[in-house]
Formats: structure tokens, C-alpha cells, sequence
């Protein structure tokens, strides 16, 4: 007898359910939690409110991240209310001896950055975070998705939570892509056909030549991204690339365990013949430089583009209008040109190593435009080592940046770095919405390339123009 | 509120998402469309007019996207809501919502019109939403739609008894299935 094809999707949810409920969620479990300061410290409450322990302490990693400083990390934190939860997080992880990488531990940085850089992320793993970019984790062949502060609580409780199946998507993307173009401006093509809620309920596969080709930092600015089409997540099945990463890294399997993941590992992907709900094909040819115009993640065009006008676009005029409006842009008006305020390049979508190269690789030789404002922050201390190791902190400097302390910085606004209302930012983060960078910022998402072009050009501008051959 | 893709970071911005306790997220529900950045009330805003009342939000379609912050769904119950009704949620509010005690109901988008409709030609209009039957009527006109909710789900809400109650009642299964699991 054949066995049936099945997807790397239900390979690894199927090896999870603990119970099947009938009209109900599966009892779900989670080999991997990564936890922060902002959505933890209610949950430890409501153990603590309950008389519960943590059941698997040993599953549980913590690292602060959302409300960190990226400035002076050494000194005590000034904003109170950000001091108290960082305490919370540090109190409660020793609490429970749950594993704590806090400010100015030499481990710390972003949490979707952390994880992978230390191998605690793994394929054929199931992974939550009270965070919705948990999603990046699924580049390695997990399913690893957000989760509300309730279900923080279940799984430090019990490991499981509770979850009805997702429908499956698989989107393949063919071809090579053009000069310039890079993993983000794959994933902001997908969102801007797809739209923000395109994928809502389903669970993405992301599949083809483009997602072989491309490297695990790649990867995992693709599958961060899956959430923005409303998808629970993303994956990429796991290849010689993925193996390769993380091989020798500090909390990897060693030795006889490694042989044993590793043939478990090769098993983890789709069969041929395999069934998805849905499929959607993409060409790479048809990819440029991408940039957002407008209030959510799939209000993105290529950057050579006008402006859509909204009866294009197919959602409702007054919510377009309403958009653009915020924007201070019009219907058919181009992006190139427009004049940037602030660029920042950092976040768990493009603060890895490749991203601060790609900037680096424009900057080089050019200067910053006098009247951009750039916040350049790594998404962990790792990566900033790597960066003054490979010599692009000498060539940022020399252009005119400053490079800053780790953390998730102006990708959310909760410290600092907070963009002013009615300004202009290009930002290689996940998100566009209303107010997200600082209350009246306005938000333009695209690459590391794209940002590093308008640092240097103070405008919007096609970083193809600036790329030597 | 007849927008489309309202996200968390409007039901309640980062910054206030700095409490370590579960309180007085509802002052902040809707921050920024709700106050000036001097903290006086948007007139125009939905909320700050005393014309609208109760208990069941109405939002456009793709409700709560964005963060997975459940502080969102948090503000929603502080201020006063038991009910979202949306044409579409997303995925993770939907969950947080269930979790916390607020039932979404997702309506047909012509319903979610005709809802729209009805509040515009008089803002008393009373909508009912009836979780036993799986109901929601416009009572002014008498129209009525029914809609999903999974019976685990349903129970749970009908009888105040959560998910973490259930899986403490289901340890020692999930300890025999974590003794066998790679990681
Ligand atoms: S960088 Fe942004 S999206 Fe990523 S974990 Fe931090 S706040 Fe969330």
C-alpha cells in the first residue's frame, strides 16, 4: 500500500496533537517558547493567581527585547514603566528557572533573531511566542506562530495550547530574481497581490526556486512577513542550506544526536502530490525594489510605480482614502522622489548580518543626506560583533552613521526611538500601520537596499540606480 | 465603526502596553483616534458620541489585524465590550477574544451592510446577539443571521470554564506524549 502524500505542514502539526476535540481545537503541543517583557508578566500572574507551576521550564526561553533602549544600555533604564517589566521578566524567569537573557547579557537581542542565532530553533519543531513575527521561526521547517497572553499562560502551564487546524496555502515563486531585489521585496509582492487578510486562516508553505535559492536570513524575512497577509504563518521546508546554518551552533544537537535530527530532518517535507487548499504561483521576473504607500502591509507597489488609485485596488474607497489621507500622498502620484525624514534599518524582519551588508554595500563610499535622521540597530549583540567584525561599522561610520545598541527599537515605538508625528520614515520593519512607529509617523516598509539608498539621497529612490555592476 | 482592516496597534497603541497587571486598558481603547495628541475627545470619533451605546462593537472587515497584543482584546472587554461583529476577524484576535470572554461574530458581509445601514438611519439601533442559538438580529427590523462558533468554544463561554482548566485536567497525558517528543 502507497501511503498518501502529505504536506511538510501536516507532518509536523499531526506529530503534535496530544487530543483531537471533536468541534473543538486539538490540543496542541509546543516543543519551543520564546518569552519578552510585554506579554509575559500578565501571564505569570494568572499562574501565579491559579497556584500553577511551569511544567517545562527547560522549553521556556526569555529574552527583553520590545522596550529596551537601543542607546546607553549599561545604565539603568529611565522610563520606569519599561523598568518594571524588564524586572518582571528577570523575576519571574528565575522564579520558574526558565533560562533569561536580559539587557547587557552578551545572548541578548530580538527574540526572532536570538532563537535561530543560537540554534534553540529547529525544524519539525512547533514554536510560540506572545509576539506575531514568531512566524519568521517557520524559515526552518517549523510551525511557529503568535500567540495572545492567555495561551502564554497555557503553555507555561501545561505546553499545549489550544488551536483549530489552519487551512493550507502553498505559494511558489519561480525564476531568478533581478538585480537589487531582495527577499523583503519578494515577501511585500506577495502581501501587496495577496493583500492583508489574504491569507487569513491558512498556514503557508513557501515553495519554489526563489525560496531554494535564498539564504536562511532570506528565509526567515519571508516567513516573518507571512502574518502581514493574515496568515497564522509561514514555512520553507528544510534543505542543506537550513542544515548548514545551524550546525555547530551553541544549543544545536551534537555529536549522535545531530545524525539522529538530521535523518528526521530530511523526511520534513512536502510529498509530491501533496494537497493544499490553495495555491498561488508568482514569477521572480515580475519582482522590483518594493516600497509601501499607504497604512497596512499589502498597500505596496514596486518602486518605479504610481500610486494606485483606489478602485484598483478592490477593498473599500473611504478605508483607501482614509489611508492615503494619513500618508499625505495621492492616487497616481509616484513614490521615487518623495523626501524621506528618517530611515531605519533594524527589526526581526532586517536586522540580521545580510541586511546591515546590503546596506552597507550603497552606503559605502557615499554620505548620509544631511537631513535624514538613521537609526541603524542590530537585532542582537551577535550580530552587532559581526558587524564591527566585518568592517561595515568602519564603513558606516565613515559615511556618517551611528550604529546603535540591540532591540526591537523603533519597529514597535515602545522606547525611545519613536518617529515624530507627520514625518517620513523608510523602515525595513514589518509594519505600516497608523501611529505604529511613533504616534503621526508616517511609514514607508521596504529592503535594506531601498532604505540605504534614501539614507544617502535623503528621497525615495530605485537603489538599482545605485548598485554598481 | 465602518473601517476596514482595523489593526491592535489602533485598539491600543505600543506604548500603552506597559502595565505588568491586566487593568485599565479600556482608557485607552482607540488612544489615538479617540483623543487629540493634547488628550481632549475627537469629536468625530465614534466613541465620544453619546449617541452610540452598548455592549457589541460593530467593526469593518479584517478586524484586529496586525499584533498579537491580547492587550487589545483586553481594552475591548475594560471599556465595556462583550461582542465584536466584523464580516472577517483576523486569526489571533479571534483566539484572544474567545479566551478572554468576548465573543466575535462574524456576520455575512451583506449583513455586516445591512448592520452599517441600520445604525446609520438611527444610532439607537439595537442589535441582538443570542450565543445559545447562534443568532444576531437587527431588532428594528427583525432581520436575523446566524452564525458559527465550535461547541468546545461555546461551552466553555456558556459555562465560564477556560482552556488552561481544561488542560490541567489533562497532565498526565501530556506528559506521557512530552516523554516521547525529540526536543
Ligand atoms: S522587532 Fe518588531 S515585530 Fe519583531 S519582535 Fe520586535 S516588536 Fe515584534
Amino acid at each position: 500500500m502507497s501511503k498518501i502524500p502529505t504536506t511538510l505542514f501536516d507532518k509536523v502539526w499531526d506529530s503534535h496533537v496530544v487530543r483531537k476535540i471533536e468541534d473543538g481545537p486539538d490540543v496542541f503541543f509546543i516543543d519551543r517558547h520564546f518569552i519578552h517583557e510585554v506579554t509575559s508578566p500578565v501571564a505569570f500572574l494568572g499562574l501565579e493567581n491559579r497556584g500553577l507551576k511551569v511544567m517545562f521550564p527547560e522549553k521556556t526561553f526569555a529574552t527583553a527585547d520590545h522596550n529596551t533602549p537601543t542607546i546607553n544600555q549599561h545604565l539603568p533604564v529611565q522610563d520606569p514603566l519599561s523598568a518594571n517589566q524588564l524586572k518582571a521578566l528577570e523575576t519571574n524567569s528565575a522564579k520558574y528557572g526558565i533560562s533569561h537573557w536580559g539587557l547587557g547579557n552578551p545572548k541578548n537581542g530580538i527574540v526572532h533573531v536570538v532563537g535561530p542565532e543560537n540554534g534553540i530553533t529547529l525544524p519539525g519543531m512547533t514554536i510560540v511566542c506572545g509576539d506575531s513575527h514568531t512566524s519568521t521561526h517557520g524559515a526552518f521547517g517549523a510551525i511557529a506562530f503568535g500567540i495572545g497572553t492567555s495561551e502564554v499562560e497555557m503553555v507555561l502551564s501545561s505546553q499545549c495550547i489550544m488551536q483549530p487546524k489552519p487551512k493550507k496555502m502553498r505559494i511558489n515563486v519561480n525564476g531568478k530574481l533581478g538585480k537589487g531585489v531582495m527577499p523583503k521585496d519578494v515577501v511585500l509582492y506577495i502581501i501587496s497581490q495577496l493583500t492583508a487578510a489574504g491569507a487569513t486562516g491558512y498556514f503557508v508553505e513557501f515553495a519554489g526556486e526563489v525560496f531554494r535559492n535564498m539564504s536562511m536570513e532570506g528565509r526567515m524575512t519571508v516567513c516573518n512577513m507571512s502574518i502581514e497577509m493574515g496568515a497564522r504563518g509561514g514555512m520553507i521546508a528544510p534543505d542543506e542550506t537550513t542544515f548548514d546554518y545551524i550546525k555547530g551552533r551553541d544549543k544545536a544537537p551534537k555529536g549522535e544526536a545531530w545524525d539522529k535530527a538530521l535523518a528526521y530532518w530530511k523526511t520534513l517535507k512536502t510529498d509530491e502530490g501533496a494537497q493544499f487548499d490553495i495555491e498561488y504561483n508568482y514569477n521572480a521576473a515580475d519582482i522590483e525594489p518594493m516600497i509601501t504607500y499607504g497604512t497596512n502591509p499589502g498597500m505596496g507597489m514596486g518602486i518605479t510605480k504610481h500610486i494606485p488609485v483606489a478602485a484598483e485596488t478592490g477593498g473599500s474607497k473611504a478605508s483607501y482614502e482614509k489611508s492615503l489621507q494619513y500618508m499625505g500622498f495621492h492616487e497616481e502620484e509616484e513614490m521615487l522622489g518623495k523626501k524621506v525624514d528618517y530611515v531605519f534599518i533594524g527589526s526581526c524582519t532586517n536586522g540580521r548580518i545580510e541586511d546591515f551588508r546590503a546596506f552597507a554595500s550603497i552606503v559605502k563610499g557615499r554620505k548620509k543626506a544631511d537631513h535624514v535622521t538613521a537609526w541603524i540597530v542590530p537585532g542582537s549583540h551577535i550580530v552587532e560583533q559581526q558587524i564591527k567584525e566585518e568592517g561595515i561599522l568602519d564603513i558606516l561610520t565613515e559615511a556618517g552613521f551611528q550604529l546603535r545598541q540591540p532591540g526591537c527599537s523603533a519597529c514597535l515605538a515602545m522606547n525611545d526611538d519613536k518617529i515624530p508625528a507627520g514625518k517620513y520614515a523608510v523602515s525595513t520593519s514589518n509594519r505600516n500601520f497608523e501611529g505604529r512607529q511613533g504616534p503621526g509617523s508616517r511609514t514607508m516598509l521596504a529592503s535594506p537596499l531601498v532604505a540605504a539608498a534614501a539614507a544617502v539621497t535623503g528621497v525615495v529612490t530605485d537603489p538599482r540606480v545605485l548598485l554598481a555592476d | 465603526m465602518p473601517i476596514e482592516n482595523v489593526d491592535t496597534d489602533q485598539i491600543i497603541p505600543a506604548r500603552f502596553l506597559k502595565a505588568t497587571e491586566r487593568k485599565g486598558f479600556g482608557d485607552n481603547l482607540f488612544r489615538d483616534w479617540r483623543y487629540n495628541a493634547d488628550d481632549t475627545p475627537k469629536q468625530d470619533f465614534v466613541l465620544n458620541n453619546p449617541i452610540y451605546s452598548g455592549k457589541i462593537l460593530v467593526g469593518g472587515k479584517n478586524f484586529g489585524s496586525g499584533s498579537s497584543r491580547e492587550h487589545a482584546a483586553w481594552a475591548i472587554y475594560d471599556y465595556g465590550f462583550r461582542c465584536v461583529v466584523s464580516s472577517f476577524f483576523a486569526d489571533i484576535f479571534k483566539n484572544n477574544s474567545l479566551n478572554i470572554g468576548i465573543l466575535p461574530v462574524t456576520v455575512s458581509a451583506g449583513f455586516l451592510d445591512k448592520i452599517f445601514t441600520a445604525i446609520e438611519a438611527d444610532p439607537n439601533t439595537e442589535l441582538e446577539v443570542n450565543l445559545p442559538e447562534q443568532k444576531i438580529t437587527i431588532l428594528a427590523t427583525g432581520e436575523s443571521e446566524s452564525f458559527d462558533i465550535n461547541s468546545y468554544k461555546k461551552h466553555n463561554l456558556t459555562n465560564g470554564f477556560d482552556d488552561i482548566d481544561y488542560l490541567q485536567a489533562m497532565k498526565s497525558d501530556i506528559q506521557s506524549f512530552a516523554a516521547k517528543s525529540l526536543y
